[in-house]
């Protein structure tokens, strides 16, 4: 067997001795490591985008909505009907190992109102454990106080884009705003959190007291009711496990006999954004996959032009073989050749889509985000391409018969 | 002088050919000792190639048997004879065969690639076997720098720098003019005087198959005539 250098050499040297075609063999490898860089890393970008949406919703989440009631026998949908009480909340937090903190929700939207300015927006009555779970700061003032849920007290925190819209530059502390006619004082805002999914305004929202909200602002005619409990879980299992405990506690607090439909619904936000990550990932494969296809094509170039140059080299095999080189120093010598031919081209190819990654977002508006993975796939598949394609030829070269090789010119 | 190094018996070839075999050595039974200097002659067509391949290792016969240095080689596999070319023959062409694009030293270090000689050793070895025929100067040459009869001379250092017993040359001086034809012969007789290089030429001309001691007559695939060279032999 021949030393690893010396076959380096001989390959190299082959290379050379035929530049241009070397470079246009390449191209095609160059091209197809470059635009599998470039689609996984558009893949990737997506990806990270929704990750970083799904950090902002808050983790471990699960929302439980109430049930849809039936008017005529016409069924209303989810949470036409509030079936959930505060107590539920305070229930499931305490009952339920695997919840760290529940929050009741009243959801309304109405018109707000600061001086000649109004504004049309979601109003949400809850307690601060909404603001824990969420692990949402305040931009300034305070949260609710006990007083304030205790006396129902018309105080309101708002959203980042509320706060813009009414009070533009001004400072919202202390101010008195309009919601839905009732003056309500300012005592605090949110830190900005941006969208939550397409078109959805995480900070297009205004905060008040669940008392307020039961008693003053969206006067249902069940007290106690709210719409919507948000928990959150200690980790993301517990999202999956602790359901049934959830459902079977409901249930017995909701009096409903084994015969009787849930009057919730319990929805994994965690679930849904695994659904969302696991489309994109296919999304991501999918583009990887047709990129691919022209570093396969390249592949086949390799091929082709490694079995030209067996049949020019024909002599060239014939004195190897008759000096003493066996089948398998024959197959080496073109396989490394093929192989430093994709490896190059890999290289090259990485340079250009690396370059890409960076270029691209100045013309199109695409977040494409690099990762070592997805860099070193398509060089290895490089290789891998270059040894699958460059064994067909090499295979050939090393069947030839040293006498016919010899003879030919 | 009865060290027996080349020992066919009953060597038959044929090839197929319009659906019947054409047989082109029928029967071949021949002995060569070590430090012979053997000419083979024969007109075109009289099986003289066939038997050299044969006797190089580079094909096998249909039938009969081949001895090459104490070792049976008539069905060895194509990895196993071309490692007994490698330790055992040295060859040189009438074309040179050497590789182009490449240094006269590298052509020369080849065969030692093959044998997985290290590379220090190989440089070593080759620049004595340049030096032997005269070309230590020219050893960065690459063939299409150098004349036919120095590229044949680069031809004969790779032949020996594996210190392989048997050198076989095929019509060497087919390519030359008459001047460099006898510097070719001259160290050919030189390698079998010196260095005791058994030597097989096969060739069809006269004054160069009187080089050696030995002419073997091949005509229509038997040996017709085998007798020494007795200008040579006495020597």
């Amino acid at each position: 067997m021949t030393d690893l250098r010396t076959i380096l050499s001989i390959a190299v040297r082959a290379i050379r001795a035929n530049k241009m075609r070397s470079v246009l063999t390449s191209l095609g490898i160059i091209i197809g490591v470059a635009a599998v860089i470039i689609m996984l890393s558009i893949g990737n970008g997506a990806q990270i985008t929704i990750q970083n949406e799904m950090r902002s919703m808050g983790t471990n989440l699960i929302m439980i909505r109430s049930g849809s009631s039936t008017s005529g026998g016409a069924r209303m949908g989810r949470g036409s009907q509030p079936t959930l009480k505060n107590g539920d909340a305070d229930a499931i937090q305490e009952k339920v190992a695997a919840i760290r903190l529940a929050a009741p929700v009243v959801n309304d939207s109405g018109q707000i109102v600061y001086g000649n300015t109004n504004w049309a927006t979601n109003i949400v009555g809850t307690d601060n454990r909404y603001f824990e779970i969420k692990e949402w700061d305040l931009a300034y003032g305070r949260v609710f106080s006990q007083t304030d849920i205790r006396n129902a007290n018309k105080v309101a925190i708002l959203g980042q884009t509320v706060a813009k819209e009414l009070f533009a530059d001004m400072d919202p502390l202390g101010k008195t705003i309009r919601i839905k006619g009732l003056p309500f004082k300012v005592i605090g805002a949110l830190t900005a959190r941006g969208q939550s999914g397409p078109g959805q305004d995480q900070d297009d929202m205004v905060y008040i007291p669940l008392s307020t909200a039961q008693k003053k602002v969206s006067g249902t005619q069940f007290p106690d009711m709210v719409n919507m409990l948000m928990l959150q879980a200690y980790d993301a299992d517990s999202t999956y496990t602790s359901q049934s405990e959830i459902t079977a506690l409901l249930r017995q607090r909701h009096n409903l006999g084994l015969n009787k439909d849930d009057d919730f619904t319990i929805m994994n936000l965690t679930q849904f954004m695994e659904m969302m990550q696991s489309s994109t990932q296919v999304m991501t494969i999918l583009l990887g996959s047709i990129a691919s296809i022209s570093l396969i094509v390249g592949g086949i170039g390799i091929m082709n032009i490694m079995l030209v140059s067996v049949t020019e080299r024909t002599r060239e095999i014939g004195i190897r073989m008759a000096i003493g080189a066996k089948r398998w120093d024959i197959r080496w010598q073109f396989l490394t050749e093929a192989l430093i031919l994709s490896l190059i081209g890999g290289l090259i190819g990485v340079a250009i889509g690396v370059g890409g990654v960076y270029i691209l977002p100045l013309f199109v508006s695409m977040s494409a985000e690099l990762s070592t993975f997805y860099v070193l796939l398509p060089f290895c598949f490089s290789g891998i391409v270059g040894l699958l394609f460059g064994f067909f030829p090499a295979y050939k070269a090393s069947l030839l018969n040293p006498i016919n090789a010899l003879r030919y010119e | 002088m009865s060290n027996t190094l080349i020992k066919l018996s009953n060597i038959r070839k044929s090839y197929p050919l319009d659906g019947f075999d054409l047989e082109i050595l029928k029967g071949i039974n021949l002995e060569i000792n070590q430090g012979e200097f053997v000419a083979i002659m024969g007109p075109s067509g009289s099986g003289k190639s066939t038997l050299m391949n044969i006797l190089g290792c580079l094909d096998t016969p249909t039938s009969g048997s081949y001895m090459l240095d104490g070792k049976n080689v008539e069905n060895l596999s194509a990895d196993e004879l071309a490692e007994i070319r490698n330790q055992k023959i040295g060859f040189v062409f009438q074309g040179f065969n050497l590789l182009s694009r490449t240094s006269a030293l590298e052509n020369v270090e080849l065969p030692m690639v093959y044998a997985g000689i290290d590379e220090k050793e190989r440089r070593r070895k080759a620049i004595k076997a340049l030096e032997s025929v005269g070309l230590r100067e020219r050893m960065h040459h690459q063939p299409n720098q150098l004349s036919g009869g120095q590229q044949q001379r680069v031809a004969i250092a790779r032949a020996i720098v594996n210190n392989a017993p048997i050198i076989f040359a095929d019509e060497p001086t087919g390519n030359l003019d008459t001047k460099m034809s006898m510097e070719i012969m001259d160290l050919f007789t030189k390698l079998n005087k010196e260095l005791q290089r058994t030597i097989i030429l096969v060739t069809h001309e006269e004054d160069i198959a009187l080089y050696a001691k030995r002419i073997i007559k091949i005509v229509d695939g038997e040996i017709h005539s085998d007798f020494p060279n007795k200008q040579k032999a006495s020597q």
